[in-house]
């Protein structure tokens, strides 16, 4: 094959690569303006799919936050699918009934209706709901970009503006499980972004899972114009200078460019660029194991009827990686399940009769695990997650048909994110630079959160570093 | 392209970048973004969709121009004298 030529590579075709291709592409002037080089047979990284005996699983979706209606003015859904030229009813939404977090004491239920949250607060906090009200408030009237430059943490905020120690564990607990790669904390930027995208937002799911929605996505990219190579990873990228000038694939073949955007992450493309000193101490430390149920009905049927449950068994919610292989203190069990299917949609949900139980996991402990202890060990750690999570909800256990789980390796295997780290670098790079010309970030790493979240990072870091930089002409 | 063509040709363009707003009421004078809901984001898509519809360069210093119709008109005349409505 020898050389070739390509204006922007992508690494990566999930959801931040697949944006950031789409506007590219939407733009082109010819063949050879972009493509995008992904290392596996499927497309979506994280947020991607598999089969297991007949049944298609989404691999990494809970719920697509950041629920908004149709048209909603400014919000972030709107601006992506705008970027994106994507029309709201082709995502075919299916909004949650409600979700909820629990504590030994404690349980706040919230729905896409702000107002049941704050109905919750005050009946739980009656002396905190004003300051509630007012964090609302004051996080609503925050940018949706990721400010992290001098930021206090989230935890020196909420204990600025809270008295009942309870309330702050319980809105750390629901943010931290969806998007915190640092321990035990993170960031207040971030912390808004979450509470917008989790709380004044909310939660909905795609008809028939992810790979509807990736369908769209590689199609708006190849019909635009786009090249989308799978089974094509980057063993290296090449920089003189200072300045990216291309890459070497896994099967030896180089590709040229002038630009790379990069959904690596931080620490795994400084090491492809072969300057790995520079992100040494950056890894991310924070990995997940996640259980798949599949059951002979809807989990609502026997009880179990939150679209999500976050829950801890005790008052303090530690975010850290536990000591043993999994942490059992706290963890999120959700069901497709619970979602406003529209009419006729429901037996059509590939996903009906399924429940989601994830935990924090040690990657280290499952990294040194030889195989045929790492399968005795993914059974009994499922259980003990179970175990916990049905202290709080009804057990899924009883209607099981078959079940899977994957660890902290999986996520490596299939993402390339060091430690399984699914929320990346605790070091976040907001405007996606590297220090390297024509080298950028996009994807989790740049400090955007969710699937819409993932989506808009490809969408701004395409913007600012080719559509609008000052050298493209 | 007279003034009236390139003013058809923005809301052309506006409609491919934002088909849920209404353009039936826009006014030349006011400030698009006060009138529809428009970001920075959709500035360079408009910005964009010249360049690949006509192959006007809009550098960044002059985007303000175009913050309303009468100013893209203005401003886009003697740019796009030459081009053809409907490229």
């Amino acid at each position: 094959m020898g050389t070739q030529r390509v204006d922007t590579l992508i690494i990566g075709a999930g959801m931040s690569g697949l944006a950031a291709g789409i506007r590219l592409a939407q733009f082109a002037e010819g063949p050879g303006t972009v493509a995008i080089l992904e290392r596996h047979a499927l497309p979506g990284g994280l947020n991607s799919y598999y089969k297991r005996r007949g049944r298609r699983l989404d691999t990494g979706l809970h719920a697509l936050t950041n629920f908004a209606e149709r048209g909603t003015r400014g919000a972030p859904l709107t601006r992506m699918l705008r970027q994106l030229r994507i029309g709201w009813e082709e995502l075919r939404l299916a909004p949650q009934g409600h979700s909820q977090i629990c504590f030994p004491d404690l349980t706040l239920r919230f729905s896409n209706d702000f107002a049941l949250l704050e109905q919750e607060v005050a009946r739980a906090f009656p002396s905190q709901v004003d300051a509630f009200r007012t964090l609302a408030a004051r996080i609503a009237e925050m940018p949706l970009e990721p400010v992290l430059e001098n930021d206090p943490g989230a935890r020196a905020v909420l204990t600025d503006i809270f008295t009942e120690p309870l309330l702050i564990e319980a809105l750390m607990l629901p943010a931290c499980y969806y998007g915190s790669a640092r321990v035990n904390d993170m960031y207040w930027g971030s912390f808004a972004i979450l509470f917008r995208s989790l709380f004044l937002e909310g939660f909905a799911l795609p008809e028939g899972g992810i790979k509807p929605l990736l369908d769209i996505l590689v199609k708006r990219f190849e019909e635009a114009g786009g090249e989308l190579r799978m089974n094509c990873g980057v063993a290296s990228i090449n920089v003189e200078g200072g300045r990216v000038q291309g890459v070497v694939l896994d099967n030896g073949d180089t590709i040229q460019c002038e630009r790379i955007l990069s959904s690596a992450g931080w620490v795994e493309t400084a090491r492809l660029a072969d300057f790995p000193e520079r992100a040494a101490d950056d890894a991310g430390q924070l990995a997940f194991t996640e259980t798949l149920l599949v059951l002979d009905r809807p989990a609502h049927t026997f009880g179990l009827d939150a679209a999500v449950t976050f829950y801890n068994l005790d008052d303090c919610f530690d975010w850290s990686p536990p000591t043993a292989a999994v942490g059992t203190r706290s963890g999120v069990l959700c069901s497709p399940d619970n979602y406003t299917w529209p009419a006729g949609a429901a037996e059509r949900a590939p996903d009906s009769g399924l429940v989601r139980a994830t935990a924090l996991a040690n990657h280290s402990a499952w990294s040194s695990m030889e195989e045929q202890r790492y399968a005795t060990q993914k059974i009994h750690w499922a259980e003990l997650v179970l175990d916990a999570a049905s202290t709080f909800v009804p057990d899924p256990r009883p209607f099981e048909l078959w079940r899977d789980s994957f660890t902290p390796n999986t996520i490596t295997r299939y993402t390339g994110h060091d430690h399984g780290a699914i929320y990346g670098s605790p070091d976040k790079r907001p405007d996606g630079r590297t220090g390297v010309e024509g080298l950028y970030l996009c994807g989790t790493d740049q400090g955007l959160l969710g699937i819409v979240g993932a989506l808009l990072s490809g969408i701004t870091m395409a913007n600012a570093h080719v559509l609008a930089a000052p050298s493209h002409s | 392209m007279n003034r009236e063509e390139i003013i058809q040709a923005i809301k052309d363009i506006i409609t491919t970048i934002a088909p849920d707003e209404d353009l039936s009421s826009l006014t030349e004078g006011e400030r698009l973004r006060d009138q529809i809901e428009l970001d920075s984001m959709d500035f360079l898509d408009i910005v964009m969709e010249l360049r690949k519809r006509y192959g006007v360069q809009v550098p960044e210093d002059d985007y303000k121009e175009l913050a309303t119709l009468e100013g893209c008109a203005n401003y886009l005349l003697p740019l796009m004298a030459n081009a053809t409505a409907n490229a």
